[in-house]
């Protein structure tokens, strides 16, 4: 079987100055994988990639095998991939319930139908509703996006992000800027909603890596320097030079 | 209450005030029965449509153009040459549904142009906006045939055709007319707010990246929304045509489209009524103005700008603001300290009123020195005193505002910390 | 005076030769007066992403501030006094009315512009009145500059020339040598990392506008007494003048002064060869019957195309290179 995404050579150049430079990365279906890194090592640049945010200067990307480089954002997530964002990215004037239930709008296949009416669209309602108890954001279900409060909002990021229904999930830092507690309910609140699906994460958060990814890929300068599991990753010579040295 | 239960209350509500609506469409000509209230009424009927129209782009979409009179204009031409080939016997179609000539005119042209403007969002696509909407009023020197030129495109509304047996001669037969349109359109444009176009074009406004990355063409949707935009334009030029019974290049132009830009951001862009009460108004005091003052678009342009900076959410919104402290039964606290703001902004709007008319007498009268009948007195333009009293009424009025202004935002602070600490719902 | 058929059968006679020689050299003027617009529209746009839309309004004031003046003074106080005092009234909108509205996003800013068109078109005609004012070229450059082909080229029209290549040179300059014009280019490329380097962002702004309208104000004040002064000028040149910036590239100067010498060759050539479609068929021989299925667009009048072409090139552009000539990005 394919992998779930697959790198191959990926370089991105922004003029002259390369970011990527030449990253090849698999992540099998259903694996949890996580990305770490010094700031300014290329994650987010990556994800920009993967996403179809940014097209690559040079390689090749692809999903479940077939190759999605090139394509546009919206056509990268209708072939079953979604991504959350680090700097929470809402439909800000709209209420929790119409986030959620716009995210569903594509994948249930309404496509740009202005003859059907949403509010009679049952299974449509209902599995917008189900996203808002999974969530535990019931109690807010009419509250605008831009009044919740950070952690609810950053709750709904990556309710967004998974309701769609795409299998592999890119989530981009999901507890930055969160206290611990609020960190564990979300940790919790992921690996329930994100069962049986591939999920890949750039994350600071050492805890939140080392316990949530099956597999870890080190990305330094670009480059990926390792990938392996979490124990592996913890004994790796280079990891602890590149990453730690540098982190202390 | 259950969420079934709760829809159903909201659709009683929602046909309830819809049929409101409707009723005061009916009702008004037998309160206001004289000939110009009825023509100003049927003005006001087109240009709800054509605000409601303008607002599926700008308020629902986040589009700013410039051009949006062309399918307005071009809708009400594509209703005027209809007719005229009723009258010439060439074609048989009822005067009722005329103004879907012209919807599907401004859709035909909404579909061409949206075609290439939509492909941009923002600032750019307003340009592209008004570059499109001076081609097309520069074009209608050279297609002659179509726009008539110089003279424009006249024809006569009573075509022997008709569904109701009405002739559409007498002005309120066309009000009533208007008046059903304007309830189809209306009631059909605020359907399309709840369909899955309608919401996409919302998310598009909001956050058109995030919209890409759950799995929609932000194009396509811009696009969809603004060619049906433009069938309902059309269909109020439709309805403008049977009115007038002519059109003129300068229908489909840029001061067209500043005018319906106008009215639906006064009337508030963030309500789906908004543009409602922005035609209503605009049209009132532009027929009431336009006949008092040389200065009515002056006063526009000021009221505009001031809303812009102030109230961008426009008459609408600063309605739906005080809905909240009603419900929570906290509006008494606010409404004396705008009774305290009311008075020097009153006397600043006296003053301003007053400068720019006397302005106005001494630039374009044929004897500034002729009194000017203002505010129940007779005032000169020419003395130095009106001027001076004018100006130190402006100036006490703008430091009275201000000083008072501080007032309502305390109050409202106070208000607004009382709704949260009570809980009460936003 | 409408040329015939012989004019066009005799290309390369002095007529038409001296009909060339002047579009060429009229639509360079146009041309440049465009240019002293739009490159105040452009700079300020790339710096600031506003789209003043109230710019010609601007250039209009510059007009008739420079009538007034000069009716107590001369035109050369106006042509120093007439810019700076309209790029001060560019300062007041910026610092009092764009700047409030500044975390509305471009859009609102867009709109309080749009406004100010409505505001300040009617002062000018509650200041100024509804007829044109007697805004008069100056008798110093009141004459002849020479004669060709027996029609003379007045000298103000290179005065006009010469004060917009000078301008373009300055501007050039400005930005190329002075520390203030390399923040400025700076900012035209990365506007956040101006920011970040620690400049006062908020009154580079209030300088930039005050720049970009002070330029409309000073091509107000040479084209008020080329062209006519009246209430009308700013609408006849506002639309034009978002066509350039926009078929040039929003925020590039190289891309605004192509597209103002384009646009001013094509519009002047169009307007000055009178001929019609019609009689260029026949011209070549095809000879088309007017009623057949050529009909409606056969009788199209150049001329009358002349005033759309600029339209209809920016529509073409935006199809076949939506960045414009120059542009160096999308938007």
């Amino acid at each position: 079987m394919s992998d779930a995404l697959k790198l191959a050579n990926v370089h991105k150049r922004f003029g002259e100055t390369p970011i990527i430079r030449g990253v090849d990365l698999a992540v099998a279906p259903g694996e949890r994988h996580a990305i770490i890194g010094p700031n300014g090592a290329g994650k987010s640049t990556l994800f920009n990639l993967i996403s179809g945010r940014y097209t690559p200067s040079e390689g090749e990307i692809a999903l479940h095998g077939k190759r999605i480089s090139g394509l546009a954002p919206h056509q990268i997530n209708r072939r079953g991939l979604s991504r959350s964002f680090q700097i929470t990215n809402l439909f800000q004037n709209m209420t929790v319930f119409e986030n959620l239930r716009c995210s569903l709008l594509w994948a249930q296949g309404y496509k740009y139908s202005f003859w059907h009416l949403v509010g009679r669209q049952t299974a449509l309602n209902e599995a917008a509703e189900q996203w808002l108890e999974r969530l535990g954001l019931s109690a807010r279900r009419d509250v605008p996006a831009s009044l919740l409060t950070y952690a609810e909002q950053r709750t709904l990021e990556i309710g967004t992000t998974i309701a769609g229904g795409a299998d592999v999930i890119l989530l981009d830092e999901p507890t930055a800027g969160m206290g611990l507690a609020e960190r564990d309910h979300t940790m919790a609140m992921i690996s329930e909603v994100t069962q049986d699906k591939t999920l890949l994460m750039v994350e600071h958060d050492m805890g939140v890596v080392f316990e949530l990814a099956d597999r870890i890929s080190v990305l330094v300068y670009g480059q990926i320097i390792a990938s392996d599991t979490p124990e592996a990753i913890r004994a790796n010579a280079a990891v602890q030079e590149a990453y730690l040295g540098e982190a202390h | 209450m259950s969420h079934s239960q709760s829809s159903r209350t909201a659709l009683l509500w929602h046909i309830g005030v819809w049929a409101l609506f409707a009723l005061v469409i009916v009702v008004l000509p037998y309160i206001f029965t004289s000939s110009s209230s009825i023509s100003m009424m049927s003005q006001m009927g087109v240009f709800i449509i054509f605000a409601l129209s303008y607002n599926m782009l700008l308020g629902q979409a986040g589009m700013l153009s410039f051009g949006h009179a062309v399918y307005f204009g071009l809708g009400g031409f594509f209703t005027l040459h209809a007719i005229r080939a009723v009258n010439d016997e060439v074609w048989q179609f009822p005067l009722e549904l005329m103004p879907l000539v012209g919807g599907v005119g401004g859709l035909a042209f909404g579909i061409i142009f949206g075609s290439i403007s939509t492909r941009r969002a923002g600032v750019t696509f307003a340009m592209i906006t008004l570059g499109i909407g001076s081609m097309v009023e520069s074009s209608a020197n050279m297609f002659t045939d179509f726009f008539g030129g110089e003279s424009g495109i006249s024809g006569n509304r009573v075509t022997d055709v008709t569904l109701f047996g009405f002739s559409y001669g007498p002005s309120i037969e066309v009000y009533y007319l208007i008046g059903a349109w304007t309830v189809m359109a209306a009631v059909a444009m605020y359907l399309l707010t709840k369909t899955p176009l309608g919401r996409i074009s919302n998310a598009v406004r909001d956050n058109p990246e995030r919209a890409q990355f759950v799995g929609y063409n932000t194009t396509i949707a811009r696009f969809i929304q603004f060619s049906l935009s433009g069938f309902f334009a059309g269909i109020a030029g439709g309805l403008f045509a049977i009115m007038f019974e002519i059109m003129t290049a300068p229908n489909v132009g840029l001061v067209q489209s500043g005018a319906v830009l106008l009215m639906t951001f006064i009337g508030g862009v963030g309500l789906f009524f908004g543009p409602i009460i922005g035609a209503v108004l605009v049209t009132y005091m532009h027929t009431a103005l336009s006949g008092f003052s040389e200065g009515w678009i002056l006063y526009f342009g000021l009221m505009f700008v001031f809303m812009v900076m102030y109230a961008p959410g426009g008459i609408a919104g600063v309605i739906y603001a005080h809905a909240a402290p009603w419900r929570a039964g906290l509006l008494w606290r606010l409404l004396p300290s705008y009774l305290l703001v009311l008075l020097p902004a009153l006397l600043a709007i006296a003053g301003l009123v007053a400068v720019v008319e006397m302005g106005y007498q001494l630039s374009l009268a044929y004897d500034p020195s002729s009194p000017i009948d203002l505010f129940y007195m007779q005032i000169n333009a020419t003395s130095l005193w009106s001027w001076l009293v004018a100006l130190l009424g402006l100036a006490v009025g703008i430091a009275g505002v201000l000083a008072t202004a501080r007032v309502v935002r305390a109050r409202w602070a106070g208000v607004n910390r009382s709704m949260q600490a009570t809980g009460a719902k936003t | 005076m409408r040329p015939t058929l012989s004019h066009f059968a005799v290309a390369g006679s002095p007529v038409m030769l001296e009909s060339i020689v002047f579009s060429v050299l009229n639509g360079l003027l146009y041309g440049m007066l465009l240019f002293m617009l739009a490159s105040g529209l452009t700079l300020i746009f790339g710096m600031m992403g506003v789209l003043n839309f109230a710019h010609a309004s601007f250039y209009m004031l510059g007009a008739y501030c420079a009538y007034t003046i000069s009716s107590y003074t001369n035109f050369w106080v106006a042509l120093i006094l007439a810019p700076l005092f309209v790029g001060f009234l560019g300062a007041l909108t910026e610092r009092f009315g764009l700047r409030n509205v500044h975390k509305h996003g471009h859009v609102a800013e867009l709109l309080l512009t749009f406004g100010l068109v409505y505001v300040i078109d009617e002062l000018v005609v509650l200041i100024w009145g509804q007829i044109p004012v007697n805004y008069a070229i100056p008798p110093s450059l009141d004459f002849t500059l020479f004669t060709l082909f027996g029609t003379s080229f007045p000298a103000y029209r290179a005065f006009i020339l010469f004060v917009a290549i000078a301008m373009f040179g300055a501007i050039y300059l400005l930005l190329v040598r002075t520390r203030v014009g390399m923040i400025i280019r700076a900012a035209l490329s990365h506007p956040e990392m101006v920011g970040a380097l620690g400049h006062d962002v908020p009154r580079i702004f209030t300088l930039v506008f005050a720049f970009g309208t002070g330029l409309a104000g000073l091509a107000g004040v040479m084209a008020g007494n080329y062209y006519i002064t009246e209430p009308g000028m700013a609408f006849s040149m506002g639309p034009i003048v978002f066509v350039v910036v926009v078929f040039g590239g929003l925020g590039s100067l190289g891309g605004a002064l192509a597209a103002s010498l384009i646009i001013g060759l094509v519009t002047t050539f169009a307007v000055s060869l009178n001929y019609s479609i019609a009689d260029l068929l026949a011209a070549v021989g095809l000879g088309l019957d007017g009623a057949n299925i050529a009909g409606g667009l056969a009788h199209i009048d150049l001329s009358r195309i002349g005033q759309m072409l600029p339209y209809l090139m920016m529509v073409l552009i935006l199809i076949f290179r939506p960045r414009g000539l120059m542009g160096a990005r999308e938007s």
